[in-house]
């Protein structure tokens, strides 16, 4: 590839007390790409989301988003980069309503309480919670309250969405409604976004390419079909005896 | 239909608060001194609690050493008063900018180091007991036997010199609230209010959201100090003694808290509904128990009052009234 990635994980690695958290993972997302990060739990998915994000930096490699270094950044100067992210507990502004939410995350792009409001609304209608607008955040359901993160973000204008297993806990029919919606946004805005998910239904319908960690090592990495009948997957997945059943 | 609470004030809660200025405006026409002299600690609970209820109601910091910042805007003005003369709105500056300085970097320390919810609260009773201990022994403004103000004639209110009558003060106290609640309704509407509280709600969602919390949490709490030292300043010159023991007093900095949490903290009325309503019922109490001998039973039905408001609306009293009075929409 002549075109540089927007997002370029090298080599990043950290360790917490006994536990090598992540250990030399390495990657890259292309602008306008969607990136699923795939392993059992513990694999160090959320640990990476949180070096790239500014949670803590890494103690080794370095994390570069379009062409600036935004190693070990801050999560606000992350987020002033270009790094747009989700939750996996999610964390709502209880008291706040719906909207105020989201205005928090579109404050950032300006500081036109009118201008940030029409904004606010646009991303609300655009992920399906226009009409819990007024609802204060902390009536709203598990499945609403995932939709809340992702909008919150997405009002930070990101140049790429770290989408933490957003899709946990919605129906079928929902999750393949957001997975319409995220392909949309990556199509029409060239958005990239990096997932990590346990829902294997919507990184196999969402994703362009698939990093797959175990132990916080990359075992392998591919397109959708690629990975699915790698066997090293098949193995950290479902035990080596399982080796003849599909993912899904 | 729930339509958040926005920019334009609703009609019905503007006419309110017509209806509650003119009131307010009227009254001391109406009232005899000793009313006006109650009112006029209203005001200033009023008052304190607003700009109180800043770092802690919007912005999440509990701060329990606001008579520190009351203190400060008192003896910056009273002792540029009385040493040099200068009148006490230029006091009043010198006073916010030393407020505004002292909480900063009270602010600024204690955030650094990460020290955060009751400890930063137990930082804050710290620096206010420090400064008083200082003041008892700071003979330039009289140590520990008190600084006073000279009581010149009363005959004619001197508002440049805040020399004057309980009305005078009255008035100058109720334009500095509803100063501060048009200060507030504005913050709350503007990116800084959305940040801080956004910050009280949940600091790391925050610093996602590209919010730099440090600063925030540091200016909302130089703009609390800033506000509170002016009401500093007043409760100099209205009072015309200050005792470091009274002053920087802990109970101080307690009384200042209870008026927005009876009220109902981080709400834009809600310090002034609590103050209404805590002074009052002190007042009753007093009148009520002036026929018996028993000690404390003032105090006693004051506790049990405050209680029952807080066993029955935790949420404090101005959310429950709004409800009532169908002003605005139903948070929380």
């Amino acid at each position: 590839m002549s075109v540089p990635p927007l997002l370029e994980v090298r080599g990043l690695a950290k360790r917490f007390r006994g536990l090598q958290a992540v250990d030399g993972v390495s990657f890259a997302v292309p602008k306008g790409g969607i990136v699923a990060l795939i392993g059992p739990n513990g694999a160090g998915k959320t640990t990476t989301f949180n070096l790239i994000a500014g949670v803590f930096a890494p103690d080794r490699g370095s994390v570069v988003l379009d062409g600036a270094d935004i190693t070990g950044l801050r999560p606000d100067r992350a987020c002033h980069a270009g790094i747009g992210r989700t939750f996996q507990m999610v964390k709502p502004f209880g008291a706040l309503t719906v909207l105020e939410n989201v205005m928090v995350g579109a404050f950032k792009a300006s500081a036109d309480s009118g201008a940030v409001r029409q904004a606010a609304l646009e991303i609300l209608d655009r992920l399906g919670l226009a009409g819990k607008a007024g609802t204060v955040a902390n009536s709203l359901t598990l499945p609403e309250r995932k939709k809340l993160e992702t909008a919150r973000a997405l009002a930070t204008r990101p140049k790429i969405l770290l989408l933490d297993e957003v899709m946990a806990g919605l129906r079928p029919t929902e999750i393949d409604a957001m997975v319409r919606t995220f392909a949309d946004l990556s199509r029409e805005m060239g958005l990239a976004i990096l997932l990590t998910e346990h829902v294997m239904r919507a990184v196999m319908a969402l994703s362009h390419h698939i990093v797959v960690l175990h132990h916080g090592q990359k075992i392998c990495e591919g397109t959708p079909e690629q990975v699915s009948r790698d066997p090293r997957v098949l193995e950290c997945y479902l035990g080596s005896a399982a080796t003849a059943v599909g993912m899904g | 239909m729930r339509s958040g609470r926005f920019p334009i004030l609703p009609r019905r809660a503007a006419a309110a608060l017509a209806l509650f200025v003119a009131a307010m405006l009227a009254l001391p026409f109406f009232v005899n001194s000793y009313i006006v002299s109650v009112l006029v600690v209203v005001l200033f609970a009023a008052y304190f609690g607003q700009a109180w209820n800043i770092v802690t109601g919007f912005a999440g910091q509990l701060s329990l050493g606001h008579a520190l910042y009351v203190g400060l805007g008192a003896y910056t003005s009273a002792a540029l008063f009385t040493r040099y003369g200068l009148p006490p709105w230029i006091g009043m500056l010198a006073g916010i900018a030393v407020a505004a300085l002292a909480g900063g970097i009270i602010a600024a320390l204690s955030f650094r180091f990460r020290v955060g919810g009751v400890y930063f609260a137990l930082l804050t009773i710290a620096f206010a007991e420090f400064t008083r201990i200082l003041f008892d022994h700071f003979d330039g403004v009289g140590a520990a036997s008190g600084l006073f103000l000279p009581v010149s004639s009363l005959a004619r209110d001197d508002v440049l010199l805040l020399r004057g009558s309980p009305v005078m003060f009255y008035y100058l106290l109720l334009a500095l609230t509803l100063g501060a609640l048009a200060l507030c309704h504005d913050l709350l509407r503007r990116r800084i209010g959305y940040y801080w509280q956004a910050i009280r709600e949940d600091e790391e969602a925050a610093q996602a959201l590209g919010i730099d919390v440090f600063r925030y949490k540091v200016a909302a709490m130089a703009l609390s100090a800033a506000m509170t030292s002016v009401g500093g300043a007043f409760l100099a010159f209205y009072e015309n003694n200050l005792y470091p023991d009274t002053v920087f007093a802990v109970g101080r900095s307690i009384e200042i808290i209870t008026a927005p949490i009876i009220g109902g903290l981080g709400t834009l009325f809600g310090p002034i509904l609590g103050a209404f309503v805590l002074t009052t019922l002190g007042e009753a109490m007093t009148s009520l128990s002036s026929g018996f001998t028993l000690n404390g039973l003032k105090q006693w039905c004051y506790g049990a009052a405050l209680l029952l408001i807080v066993a029955l609306q935790p949420a404090g009293l101005w959310p429950w009234l709004r409800a009532r009075l169908g002003i605005g929409a139903v948070r929380r």
